[in-house]
């Protein structure tokens, strides 16, 4: 049997090096866990321009109704529907995901845990490719005769299950069939990474050795696993609802439109921390190495996310209080909803805690990372009003619920993405990225991003409710200070995506060689990604490395550099 | 040449086994959610105690018997494999497939019959429920055997035995998600 | 908070309203302390020649302190707003005071319509009013509704009552309101209901007794006004 052979007794890895690869083998059909991972980055940020070019379109639409929006034409109802629809779903499934949980798992997890590769490599390019013929499904749906889904990223049926009330009799359908193939490809993901941060670590590497974003990601994993479950079997129910004739969730024939609702956010709620987590990882990494600061209380962190995962469980009705659920169930979820606080204000307190005595340097990766922090807390915090039950009934469903998910996904999906992006950028291309155009680009970034949203918080407090194509047959919404929120939203959404011509040709010409090598470890970083060459060969060490000490052993008195590598011994 | 990565176990546990068990998990909460929906329903709606009484309980007691030895022969697998008898082993899988096999076809004649007397999906949601949670585990079923019969070639040749004890775990998995049906969908009148 | 932008009719109006202000202080509080300290930090604890980054673990307890005493400040501020929501939603959601009248409120895609109980206060009697998109209702009283869907979600939601509830096919939710001022206002759906969604506005009339008993009274069937005749 293969486990009993001694690892590193075996130096087959050796043949990694010299074998010649076709451009095929080593692009496409790729097994190595660092070209999946920028599969699935590319593939991800891909997705990231489709979905930011529907916001465009819609958002366009809403400031000036009926407008012929350049590069998009009129927005007419129905794809208006299909635009937000689509926009939430490639958003959380296709970017949020494959970024943040694909792209960093598959990169980082071998590299800080001191192997040459996932130990599934097979199975991870078969889930590179169920991800990648779910976004072509996704991305067709839109071409097929009725035009995409418009019935909400929820997806509530009978409007979802039935097409003479969708119109979209396809699109619904292939919508479907692309969620369900990424959760396919994504429950077979996560074998990869949970077993591999099980077993394939590197001598030495105890468990609480393991730096905080691979145990995020693990984490993340095993949320997903566990949560998605009943809306794969709920996924299942809903074609045949619109495909076979099933009665699931039609009330005619004996089923129930609101047991979807619990299907959807047993896994919806799980969802945003599985998002979530390999951010606030991501961010914990970078704030660490920038403060040259030890983690605050690492153990106390982990329990936290425990804590939050097991949580996120038990919260799920609080989407639908005035769903039609029984009013007394409203008042458990309250309390399990404001519960779920403390453990992530214990989470932005250790991160705050972590900055003290620190010696902090503002590189672009840093600001990110704690920009991260800033507009997280936002969100966070205006997830209160939306968790307790009395004041829900009013904000329920307006843009306010759109304000604060939005201050909670964009840190997760876009800056914590750019804060991973940039700094690892070195180690996964070999080259500094430029500091003053990373700047530009944050700042260019992060400003009209909180000019976008904190005038839709406004708009949600004055009532106005969401997914509305033209605000115009509501009297008491068309008003023209409403208006001009909606334009002042939409001209700093411009802005916003003409900053990102900034990260491109920023990424374009570090990658062209005009910047400076990398080197090992540019940033003097302790985990053991920075102790091998970037880019890492295929096989990633030439000798694997033996792991000494945790992750965070920044500024260690009585040491003479300020940085302990992992595998630097005693 | 296969990633040292493989062949590392820092856990203790054989990754096959823990990617085994992952699947199983994954399947569990995916059973699950379509068995606590079934339930609920049937709390709320008494009257699907008579749609039920349609079902016919010795065809799925056969199966249910069909498929308890199929498990043991599984087991038996297991046992043979690690031993190191490999053609042994395979010969206790093919077993297993053949009952897989008997309980594909019972399931497709009781189908038939109750599609005949005009029990359909459609029909109306214990229908509905009936047919889709027995069909996701007949589905299970059929790649259950599918992947045994790949197992039992090379396990014929003393190649890779590990797999035995996975597709066993598999299919006891497979086993256990009928015990649940059974009595829910035939027993409860 | 709330009133600034729409104006409060309802009896439960103010309470969510001031539910709303009490989260906002509360959380208020933690979100501008947190970012003075962060951003505190940020400031004091740059990088400058010669001096080291303190080594600090964060396991002892005399530095635990500094994370776990706030965290049981925001359990207290949590109990707080728990107690206040649910007393909200008790009122709004939970109970349902002896009603004046009850009206009849069904979804539909692309329409709201609404059945009033007319001049004998009575729902399905000959003189009940149908309207499409209209719903009268007389201040200072309590009515029931029974809101129903034909189709598929719709929500049935009056800003300036803070009242919302979504209309589910194959059930009939009752809830209440009592307006406590007069004037028409916007009754718009809140769940996305289709291709029409934005297509669906509706007004509720809140009108003074003697306004009301007059729209009865011209909305009432003639036949049945001669009929009543001896």
């Amino acid at each position: 049997m293969a486990e009993s052979i001694p690892a590193d007794a075996m130096h087959a890895h050796d043949d990694h090096h010299h074998t010649e690869q076709s451009i095929w083998s080593k692009y496409v059909f790729s097994t190595d866990h660092k070209m999946i991972a920028m599969q699935y980055m590319f593939t991800g940020m891909a997705m990231a321009l489709i979905g930011g070019f529907m916001a465009y379109a819609f958002r366009m639409q809403l400031a000036f109704p009926g407008i012929d929006v350049p590069g998009y034409g009129t927005v007419t109802a129905s794809d208006y529907n299909a635009l937000v629809t689509n926009h939430g779903t490639i958003m959380i499934f296709w970017v949020a995901m494959p970024v943040l949980i694909a792209a960093f798992g598959n990169y980082l997890i071998p590299l800080m845990v001191g192997c040459d590769d996932m130990v599934f490599p097979r199975l991870n390019r078969l889930s590179y490719q169920i991800f990648l013929l779910s976004a072509i499904v996704l991305i067709a749906s839109f071409f097929v005769p009725g035009g995409g889904f418009g019935g909400a990223w929820t997806a509530y049926p009978p409007l979802s299950a039935k097409s003479q009330y969708s119109l979209t009799a396809l699109g619904s359908s292939f919508w479907l069939v692309a969620v369900a193939l990424e959760f396919t490809a994504f429950l077979l993901g996560g074998i990869n990474f949970v077993t591999t941060a099980m077993n394939a670590r590197a001598p030495g590497m105890k468990i609480f050795d393991i730096p905080i974003v691979v145990w995020m990601i693990v984490v993340a994993s095993i949320l997903f696993m566990s949560s998605v479950g009943p809306l794969i079997a709920g996924a299942v129910m809903l074609f045949m609802d619109q495909n076979v004739g099933t009665a699931f969730f039609d009330p005619d024939k004996g089923g129930d439109p609101i047991l979807w609702q619990h299907l959807f956010w047993f896994f919806g709620h799980p969802e945003v921390y599985v998002v979530l987590l390999p951010a606030m990882g991501i961010t914990a990494e970078i704030m660490c190495v920038f403060a040259r600061k030890k983690m605050f209380a690492y153990k106390t962190f982990l329990y936290t996310t425990f804590a939050t995962g097991i949580l996120s469980f038990t919260v799920w009705a609080h989407h639908q209080f005035v769903a039609g659920i029984d009013p007394r169930m409203a008042n458990i979820f309250t309390v399990t909803t404001l519960l779920i606080s403390i453990p992530i204000a214990e989470m932005c307190f250790i991160y705050i805690a972590t900055l003290y005595g620190g010696s902090i340097r503002l590189t672009t990766p840093m600001l990110w990372a704690l920009a991260f922090v800033a507009e997280f807390l936002i969100g966070g915090v205006t997830g209160i009003f939306l968790g307790a039950s009395g004041a829900d009934i009013y904000f329920h469903d307006t843009y306010f619920v759109l304000a604060h998910f939005h201050y909670t996904f964009f840190p997760i999906a876009i800056i914590g993405t750019f804060a991973g992006f940039t700094y690892w950028f070195p180690k996964m291309f070999g080259k500094m990225m430029n500091d003053t155009l990373g700047k530009i680009h944050f700042w260019g970034t992060i400003i009209p991003f909180n000019f976008i949203f904190i005038p839709l918080f406004v708009l949600g407090a004055a009532g106005q409710h969401r997914r509305i194509y033209n605000y115009e047959h509501f009297p008491e919404l068309a008003g023209v200070e409403m208006q001009d929120m909606r334009v002042l939203a939409t001209v700093s959404m411009l802005v916003m995506l003409v900053f990102q011509l900034v990260f491109f040709y920023n990424c374009f010409i570090s990658w062209k060689k005009k910047q400076k090598d990398a080197g090992k470890n540019p940033w003097k970083a302790n985990t053991l990604e920075w102790t091998t060459d970037s880019p890492p060969p295929h096989g990633n060490w030439p000798e694997l490395p033996t792991v000494y000490r945790g992750p965070y052993e920044y500024s260690v008195p009585g040491r003479e550099e300020d940085y302990f590598p992992q595998n630097v011994p005693d | 040449m296969r990633p040292i990565a493989t062949t590392r176990m820092a856990a203790g546990i054989p990754t096959g086994r823990l990617a085994i068990w992952w699947v199983v998990a994954s399947e569990i909460v995916i059973f699950g959610g379509l068995l606590v929906s079934y339930i609920m329903h049937r709390l709320a709606k008494p009257e699907w105690g008579d749609h039920a009484a349609n079902t016919n309980v010795w065809i799925g007691g056969f199966n249910t018997f069909v498929l308890l030895t199929s498990s043991l022969s599984a087991v038996l697998a297991h046992k043979a494999a690690v031993n190191g008898d490999g053609p042994k082993a395979a010969k206790l899988l093919y077993a297993t497939c053949f009952g897989a096999c008997t309980f594909v076809v019972v399931k497709a004649l009781e189908w038939n019959m109750e599609i005949s007397h005009g029990f359909t999906i459609s029909s109306n949601t214990f229908w509905s429920f009936y047919y889709t949670a027995a069909g996701l585990h007949g589905l299970h079923v059929i790649a259950g055997a599918i992947i045994m019969l790949i197992i039992a070639e090379t396990a014929k040749k003393n190649l890779e035995l590990h797999r035995v004890e996975l597709i066993g775990i598999y299919w006891h998995f497979v086993d256990i998600v009928w015990i649940f049906l059974f009595p829910l969908l035939y027993i409860a009148k | 908070m709330i009133d600034q932008y729409v104006v409060a009719l309802s009896t439960y109006a103010n309470d969510i309203d001031n539910l709303i202000l009490l989260i906002g202080v509360l959380v208020g509080f933690w979100l501008i302390l947190c970012e003075l300290v962060f951003f505190y930090f940020i400031i004091r604890f740059r990088a400058k020649d010669g001096r080291r980054a303190e080594y600090i673990t964060g396991e002892e307890k005399s530095h635990k302190r500094w994370i776990s005493y706030p965290h049981m400040l925001v359990l207290v501020c949590d109990v707080f707003i728990v107690f206040f929501a649910i007393k909200v939603w008790y009122d709004v959601k939970q109970q349902l005071p002896e009603p004046y009248e009850t009206v009849r409120i069904v979804g539909q895609q692309w329409a709201w319509s609404f059945v009033h109980p007319g001049a004998d206060h009575e729902l399905g009697t000959a003189d009940d009013i149908k309207t499409v998109d209209e719903l009268h209702i007389e201040v200072g009283k309590v009515y029931h509704f029974k809101l129903e869907s034909r189709d598929v979600l719709h929500s049935f939601s009056v800003p300036v009552f803070r009242l919302k509830q979504d209309a589910v096919p194959g059930r009939v939710i009752t809830g209440w309101f009592e307006a406590n001022g007069t004037g028409t206002h916007d009754i718009q759906c809140a769940e996305i209901c289709g291709i029409g969604h934005a297509l669906m506005p509706a007004q509720i009339f809140i009108e003074s007794p003697e306004r009301h008993a007059a729209w009865v009274a011209e909305q009432s069937p003639v036949t049945l006004a001669s009929a009543n005749q001896p």
